[in-house]
Parts: structure tokens; C-alpha cells; sequence
């Protein structure tokens, strides 16, 4: 008997592929607004929602989703006051959420290995319920990030251009937060709540390496995510080790290998240069030689936060419309 | 149109009307009773030193941000209940067009169209038309498949003026535009603007440095501390547009329209 013919097996590897698909599918939206850590936040926040289906006797579930997409509600109503005391609102809630998880679970009567297929995924609990509900809500996330791709791809880009376009930006804004808030719920049992983020973050860097426009970032990201989600279940079956941990691991092994093809790439095709280079000089008359910047105290470095621009065997520093380049103990003008 | 027409017929001609115009940011009033008419046809640039409340009289324009006194109206309609968004073209103040993920120029500039596009609508052939003409003014053509993050600064504000003149519109909004650009891209920048004046586009430019821009505008406007000093023609205003950005330091807030 071969794994695919377990029955729990077939239930695991549906739910893989759909959260292979759905969570790289809103990482992308997630990681162009640079919001890649919401989901692992929104995950702390699911395991309350996890503990609460314990204690009462509910599909854990269905309280994870209600928990999950109350927390992404407010992480959003945080995140869009845009208060400097957010920051510390979000990990308050974050920390709420695993504190409070660890101790209802504590009070339904289950140990740390109940919690632990939660928190790293389990091959054996997808019970058959549990699938339909995966399956009707990665089916949901995924037509949506596909259906609407324009309207959520302008709002994570520029929300105060898609604003001016008449977009309803803050609803837009609420549906990604709700999408993931789904997504880890869907992913909870085959990564786990506490790995959940990386399955939506990992799979876009990986991608996003290799690729120049955002269409292809999302698809790439949604196969890399599916392959590791499908060969993660089947190494976690056959070195029973959690699926979560595999899942992850594997992806990142995928990192790294697209990371360094990537750069080789890069440097065959001559695009090793600063990407936010200004162009090329051309008709530009050649500065006079050796002037010197006439009262400079300011040290330029690599981090000093003006342009840089190569310049031969050397860099120049874009400040106040001049170029500075070092030349001993002052700067020349270039 | 539902309103009476007698009503309509004085507003219809603008484009803008700011009328008792104040806004507070983070309770310091940065606009104090600003009165602004702009006739559709019309190019003005808004003029003045850092600080002087620039930025933030284009955000309250385009509704981006709430007026704490007076309102803004666009083509005679509040802003508030604004809604023909289609008609306007905006150009944030920006150093990148580019996000967290890779995104090709012709993506950027499509979704500059989305004020008419049905959700779940596939892109027409119509809009991609207008993807390539958008593309063309600013002479991006060949670039379009180019991830917006590797493009050079000015080439990346003539991305962001191709996402705002996408969709036509009439009325043409944009905040800083030269900064930091290049001179062969203002030049590109001014042509493409021409082109829209000539068809009647009202453009209203937010700048320090007009530059190749200069020869278009009818007419400036000068702000100072959150209020109007000067508005006429655009060659008187330069000298004094100079000496307000030589007052020093007390009229330099730029943190707060930045």
C-alpha cells in the first residue's frame, strides 16, 4: 500500500496543495505592501482561536477562523490609524494570543502535543470536515486574489495613488487582512499556526529572484509554494517528522538556490550595477579636474543615505545636485 | 448633472474650487483660509518654500486628506461625494515607484485605469491601447516589460505620469514632479504635459525647480506659512518665489508635508 492510497494521506496532500497555492497567493499582496510578518502575527492570534474550539467543544477550526479574522481586523485598524503606538498595540495583541492559546489549552485538559500539532501541523487531523472547510476557503482566497489582482495589486502598491482613483482602498485593505486571516487558518494544519508565515513570505523571495514583473512573481510563487507544501507532506510521512518543519525547510532550501542562480544570472546579464542608477551621461560635458567641494563637513559613507553612483574606480555621492567623491582628507567635486 | 443648471453653470468652468480652505495636521493649522479658483484649460503651478503647505493643499484637492474648514470642489462636486474619478490624473510625490514585489512598467501604468475597470473584468483592447499610448508619450515603450525597480529615477516618474495620463484625464494633478529627475527626462516630462494642454487638460503642478516646465505655466501661485501671497502671472512670481526660499529656517516644516 502506497501513501497515496491512505486515505489521511489523500486528505493531507489536498490540503497541502490548496495551502501550496493560497498562502504564497496573498503572501505576494502581503510582502508588495511590506507587510510580510502579518501572518505570523495573525497566527499567534489564531492559536486563542485554536485553544477556545478546545475548551468548548467546537471544531477548533471554526473558532481558529473566528479568532484569526477578528485579530487581522484589528491588526488593520491599527496598521490604518497609523499611530506611533501601533507598533506596540500589534505586539501586545501578538503575545495575547500565544499567552492565551497555551493557557486555555491548559484548562480544556490537553497537553503540549495537542498544542504542538497546531503550532507545526500534523498529517494524521485533517479530518474529513476539516477538508471541505480548507477547501472551501482556499477556493475563496484564491478567486479573489486572482479575480481582483488589479485592484489589490494597485492598492499595495501605491494606496494613496489607488485612493485618487477612486478605489474603496480601506475595504480593499480589510479583504487582504481577512484573506489571511484565512490563509492561516487553512494552512494550520499542514504548516502549522506558527510556521503559517513563512509558506506566505518564503515562496515570494524565492521567487521574486528570478522574476521581473508581479504576475510572474505570483505564479512562480504559487508553484514553489505548492511543490514544497506536496514534497514536505511526503517527506514528513516517510521520516515521520512534522510536515510544518519540512514544508519550511525545504522552501528555504529553494531560497537559496534561486538566491545564488539569481545573482549568477545578474552578473552574467551585466545588471550588477546599482539598480537606482541615474542614466547615462551622454553629452554631458566632462567636469573640470580636481575641484574641490568648498566647505564639506559632511563625511559620506556607505550609509549616509545619499545616492550613490559608480563612478570608474570609484563611488560618487549625489548631494545637493552635486556628485562628491572621496579624495583623501576632503572631496572633490565630479 | 442633477443640480439645476443656473447653479451649475457658474462652477462647471472649474476644475478646482478651494473655498475658506483650512487644514490641520496633527493639530497645527497648515492651510489657513485658502480661496482657489482653477478654470478647466488652465496650468498652475503652486509655488513656495518647504513647509509652506504645498504638498497639503494637493493631498486636500485630490481628498487624500479631510479639510478641517471650507471645502474643495472638483468640476463642481464636493470632494467628499466626488466621484468621476476618472476625470482627474494624480502624481504622488515619490522617490520609487516600485513596492515590495517586482512589478514591469506596463503593470504600474495599468493600474492607472482602474477608476473605470469592473471588477473581475479582463483588460479590454481599448485599455491596452491606452497602456501603449500613456507608454509612448513618456517614451518608456521599450521598457515596458522592465521591473519598475531597476529603472533610473527619472525614468520612474515618467512611469508614475504614464499611470496618471492613462486613463485621459481632465484634469491633470502632480506633486513634485521634477524632483530629483534628470534633465532628459523633464524634457520628456514637459512634451508630454504639452501634449495634454493642448487638448484642453487642466494641470496644476506642485514644484521648486519648474525647469523645462517653465514655458507651459499661465500661471503661479505662492503659498506662504498656509496662505496665498501670490497669484497671477507665472514671470512676476519668480523673484519673489526666491526670496521665500531664502528665509531661513523658521519656514522650513518640510517633515510635515513630506
Amino acid at each position: 500500500m502506497t501513501i497515496f492510497e491512505l486515505e489521511f494521506m489523500q486528505r493531507a496532500l489536498i490540503a497541502g496543495l490548496l495551502t501550496g497555492l493560497s498562502a504564497p497567493a496573498i503572501g505576494t499582496y502581503l510582502v508588495q505592501r511590506r507587510l510580510s510578518l502579518m501572518g505570523d502575527g495573525i497566527g499567534h492570534i489564531a492559536i486563542t482561536g485554536v485553544a477556545l474550539g478546545l475548551l468548548t467543544g467546537t471544531a477548533p477550526v471554526l473558532t481558529a477562523i473566528i479568532v484569526a479574522i477578528a485579530g487581522a481586523t484589528a491588526i488593520e485598524f491599527v496598521r490604518a490609524r497609523g499611530k506611533a503606538s501601533g507598533d506596540v498595540a500589534l505586539a501586545l495583541l501578538f503575545y495575547g494570543g500565544i499567552a492565551g492559546g497555551v493557557l486555555l489549552i491548559g484548562l480544556a485538559g490537553q497537553g503540549a502535543a495537542t498544542l504542538n500539532t497546531y503550532l507545526f501541523g500534523s498529517l494524521t487531523t485533517v479530518s474529513p470536515s476539516d477538508l471541505y472547510v480548507v477547501v472551501g476557503l482556499a477556493v475563496a482566497v484564491l478567486v479573489i486574489a486572482i479575480g481582483l489582482g488589479p485592484q489589490l495589486f494597485a492598492v499595495c502598491q501605491d494606496e494613496e495613488f489607488a485612493r485618487v482613483t477612486g478605489l474603496r482602498v480601506q475595504l480593499l485593505n480589510l479583504l487582504i487582512a481577512v484573506m489571511a486571516a484565512v490563509t492561516v487558518t487553512v494552512a494550520m494544519r499542514t504548516v502549522g499556526l506558527l510556521l503559517v508565515s513563512a509558506l506566505m513570505v518564503v515562496p515570494v523571495a524565492t521567487a521574486q529572484q528570478i522574476t521581473r514583473s508581479f504576475r510572474s512573481t505570483f505564479v512562480t510563487a504559487c508553484a514553489i509554494g505548492v511543490t514544497a507544501c506536496l514534497a514536505g507532506i511526503i517527506t514528513s510521512y516517510n521520516a515521520d517528522v512534522a510536515p510544518g518543519a519540512t514544508i519550511v525547510v525545504l522552501a528555504l532550501a529553494g531560497f537559496m538556490v534561486a538566491a545564488t542562480v539569481g545573482a549568477l544570472l545578474r552578473r552574467r546579464s551585466g545588471r550588477v550595477a546599482p539598480l537606482d542608477d541615474e542614466e547615462p551621461e551622454v553629452g554631458v560635458p566632462a567636469p573640470e579636474p580636481h575641484v574641490v567641494s568648498a566647505g564639506h563637513p559632511h563625511a559620506h559613507s556607505q550609509a549616509c543615505g545619499h545616492k550613490k553612483v559608480e563612478h570608474g574606480d570609484h563611488v560618487d555621492y549625489v548631494h545637493d545636485g552635486h556628485l562628491h567623491a572621496r579624495h583623501g582628507d576632503h572631496w572633490d567635486e565630479h | 448633472m442633477t443640480a439645476p443648471k443656473n447653479a451649475e453653470s457658474d462652477t462647471a468652468a472649474k476644475a478646482v474650487q478651494v473655498t475658506d480652505l483650512s487644514v490641520d495636521l496633527g493639530g497645527r493649522l497648515v492651510l489657513r483660509g485658502v480661496d482657489l479658483q482653477i478654470r478647466q484649460g488652465e496650468v498652475v503651478a503652486v509655488l513656495g518654500a518647504n513647509g509652506s503647505g504645498k504638498s497639503t493643499l494637493i493631498k486636500t484637492v485630490v481628498g487624500l486628506l479631510p479639510a478641517a474648514r471650507g471645502e474643495v470642489r472638483l468640476f463642481g462636486t464636493p470632494v467628499p461625494r466626488f466621484r468621476a474619478w476618472k476625470r482627474v490624473g494624480y502624481v504622488p510625490q515619490r522617490i520609487t515607484a516600485a513596492g515590495g514585489v517586482p512589478a514591469t512598467v506596463y503593470e504600474v501604468v495599468s493600474s492607472g485605469l482602474l477608476s473605470s475597470r469592473r471588477l473581475f473584468a479582463p483588460l479590454g483592447a481599448a485599455r491596452k491601447a491606452a497602456i501603449e499610448d500613456a507608454l509612448r508619450v513618456v517614451d518608456m515603450a521599450d521598457r515596458r516589460k522592465d521591473a519598475v525597480a531597476e529603472l533610473s529615477g527619472g525614468q520612474q516618474q515618467r512611469v508614475l505620469i504614464a499611470r496618471a495620463l492613462v486613463s485621459d484625464p481632465e484634469l491633470l494633478i502632480l506633486d513634485e514632479p521634477t524632483a530629483g529627475v534628470d534633465l532628459a527626462s523633464q524634457q520628456i516630462f514637459a512634451d508630454a504635459i504639452r501634449e495634454r494642454v493642448a487638448r484642453g487638460t487642466t494641470v496644476v503642478m506642485v514644484s521648486h525647480d519648474l525647469g523645462p516646465m517653465d514655458a507651459l505655466i499661465d500661471r503661479s501661485i505662492i503659498l506662504r506659512r498656509g496662505r496665498i501671497v501670490y497669484d497671477g502671472p507665472p514671470h512676476a512670481s519668480q523673484t519673489s518665489a526666491h526670496v521665500h526660499h531664502s528665509h531661513g529656517a523658521s519656514d522650513d516644516l518640510g517633515w510635515l508635508t513630506s
